[in-house]
């Protein structure tokens, strides 16, 4: 019988079409990789060129200079930064977590959770700066914290509510990957429903809901918008929950652009202090991820 | 009789259940003793792994389950609207086809479900006689804060096993434990439900006849049928005897068919 194909011979011919196209489009593949991450590592060098050179003891300790004057540092910043993403998490991840097991553990199936799954997708994709104006609407221009209008505790809500439906979303994946006959386990023990969750459920789910939150906390760490409408900014060390607070994202945003030598250097050496610390966090999050796995 | 009546651990009144309105299993009754084995045979789809979880109140946790009839357990019916499910499988504990040991230690494997329990007296006893009781004690008593899911498949399931006998319910309701095990491990559960049932009830799903043969005192045997004017099967117990019964003399020809392996 003869073969209704021609057969070829079984070594490498690199001169077959087929060949050819395979490895032009390898190429092409590989050229478009490559330009896909070089904004990545562009700005990551930039900023550690133009800011890493600016790190020391001062900068990391210090007030920023009156303008005009030389020196001074981002301390109040870095500490602004810290004390807001702070306040952003303890509210985010409370009412996110409890969410999350809310739709993952109670409420698998009925016409309330796909509501909430749902709103929780589309909060995800409201933009950073109407969470801003919201909050700014909602706190800062009717006063309700003793009378004052800007203040850290207006920044840390509208990180928060930048931060829920990474949370609530992450805690309900996490939950639905935990498998059921673990939770037949425990209930067949004679376990009630708030002891699988809290002592079952939940620790085995652990690493990847606290995965989730620290990318969360990364994410809202790095907001500029949010922040300019209702923490503003302050020259000084913190004042209280209750006052206007410095932040890293908004110190770069209001020194960057202007006239003085000094304020362009702090707004690097705050960039490069900002991008280290999302770096970390990233890297924070991938160990916590590796837990799980081991 | 008033006799086998104190007798009756578990009895079933005209059980059905359905899932999602859609019947699954119909018309059961059956008394199961204290102090026996009792094992569910028959093929897939008919029903018995769900009557199991009908027993201690498992069907709830599945959505859409609801169930007809009375389960009478302690002279109480367990569907009732008072009764606390959480209770009903303290008394009524369950083994998973899967072993499911928690992402803990071997100790804590056990000592959880005592703690939450409300358990007062010494741990490390508890869990030492509970080990012994599984055949688990000699292979685990160098390791036990170790992770239970170091152990091998077998070990795993008579974990489960250790950990359900700790809380020390009535009854042990066991779910093809066997099926995920390789010959040994499972001739080594079987031993220890030989033991076993000198201090619980033990109702057992199994697919492997033999086993049944070996292990169960009184074998149900269930059975698919096509309801008349549908596609769909509805399972129902064909009958229910003492094991050497079911397997010799079956009274249903079905039941013959089925367990002389001349099926469908």
């Amino acid at each position: 019988m003869t073969p209704s194909y021609p057969r070829g011979s079984l070594t490498l011919q690199p001169s077959l079409a087929r060949n050819r196209w395979n490895q032009l489009l390898t190429v092409i593949a590989g050229l478009f990789t490559a330009l896909a991450v070089l904004p990545l590592i562009v700005v990551i060098a930039y900023v550690l060129i133009k800011g890493g050179s600016l790190l020391n003891l001062q900068l990391l300790s210090s007030l920023p200079p009156p303008p005009g004057l030389d020196g001074g540092g981002i301390g109040n910043a870095i500490v602004g930064t810290l004390i807001v993403t702070l306040i952003a998490a303890l509210i985010a991840v409370p009412v996110g977590v409890g969410a999350g097991v809310y739709l993952a553990e109670f409420a698998a199936a009925g016409w309330f959770a796909r509501f909430v799954r749902f709103g929780t997708n589309v909060l995800a994709g409201v933009p950073s700066i109407i969470c801003g104006v919201f909050v700014y609407g909602l706190i800062v221009s009717t006063r309700v914290f003793f009378g004052q209008s800007y203040s850290a505790m207006a920044g840390g809500i509208a990180l928060a509510v930048l931060m829920l439906p990474t949370v609530i979303k992450t805690t309900d994946e996490a939950l639905k990957l935990v498998p059921q006959e673990l939770r037949w386990g425990a209930m067949g023990i004679g376990a009630s429903h708030f002891i699988t969750i809290s002592r079952v459920t939940l620790p085995a789910a652990f690493s990847s809901i606290a995965t989730g939150v620290v990318l969360a906390i990364a994410r809202a760490a790095g907001e500029t918008a949010p922040l300019i409408f209702t923490a503003l900014f302050s020259p000084f060390w913190p004042e209280g929950l209750f006052n206007p607070i410095a932040s890293m994202s908004v110190l770069i945003y209001n020194f960057a652009i202007m006239p003085y030598e000094a304020q362009i250097a702090l707004a690097w050496a705050s960039s490069f202090v900002l991008v280290v610390m999302i770096l970390l966090a990233n890297l924070l999050a991938r160990w916590l991820g590796r837990l799980s796995s081991t | 009789m008033p006799a086998t009546a104190t007798n009756t651990c578990l009895a079933l009144e005209n059980v059905s259940i359905s899932y999602s309105g859609q019947l699954a299993v119909s018309g059961v009754f059956m008394e199961i003793p204290r102090g026996k084995v009792t094992a569910f045979i028959g093929p897939s789809g008919c029903g018995k792994s769900t009557v199991l979880r009908a027993l201690n109140r498992m069907n709830d946790l599945i959505e859409g389950c609801s169930l007809s009839g009375r389960v009478i357990f302690d002279g109480q019916d367990l569907y009732e609207r008072q009764v606390d499910p959480v209770e009903v499988r303290r008394r009524i504990g369950m083994v998973f086809q899967k072993p499911n040991p928690f992402p803990k230690s071997i100790y804590d494997n056990i000592a959880f479900g005592a703690r939450i329990n409300g358990f007062r007296g010494d741990m490390d006893e508890l869990v030492e006689r509970s080990l012994r009781k599984a055949a688990l004690w000699d292979e685990t008593k160098d390791k036990l804060k170790e992770s239970g899911y170091a152990l091998s498949g077998g070990q795993q399931q008579r974990l489960c096993i250790a950990r359900a006998i700790a809380i020390e319910p009535e009854v042990i309701l066991m779910d093809e434990p066997c099926s995920a095990l390789d010959p040994i491990s499972t001739l080594k559960i079987e031993e220890m439900m030989h033991e076993l049932k000198k201090s619980y009830t033990i109702v057992i799903v199994t697919h492997n006849m033999q086993q049944a043969v070996r292990v169960s005192d009184l074998t149900g045997f269930f059975n698919v049928s096509a309801q008349p004017g549908s596609d769909r099967k509805v399972g129902a117990l064909v009958e229910f005897a003492e094991t050497g019964m079911i397997f010799n003399s079956p009274k249903q020809q079905a039941t013959l068919d089925y367990v002389s392996g001349r099926f469908g």
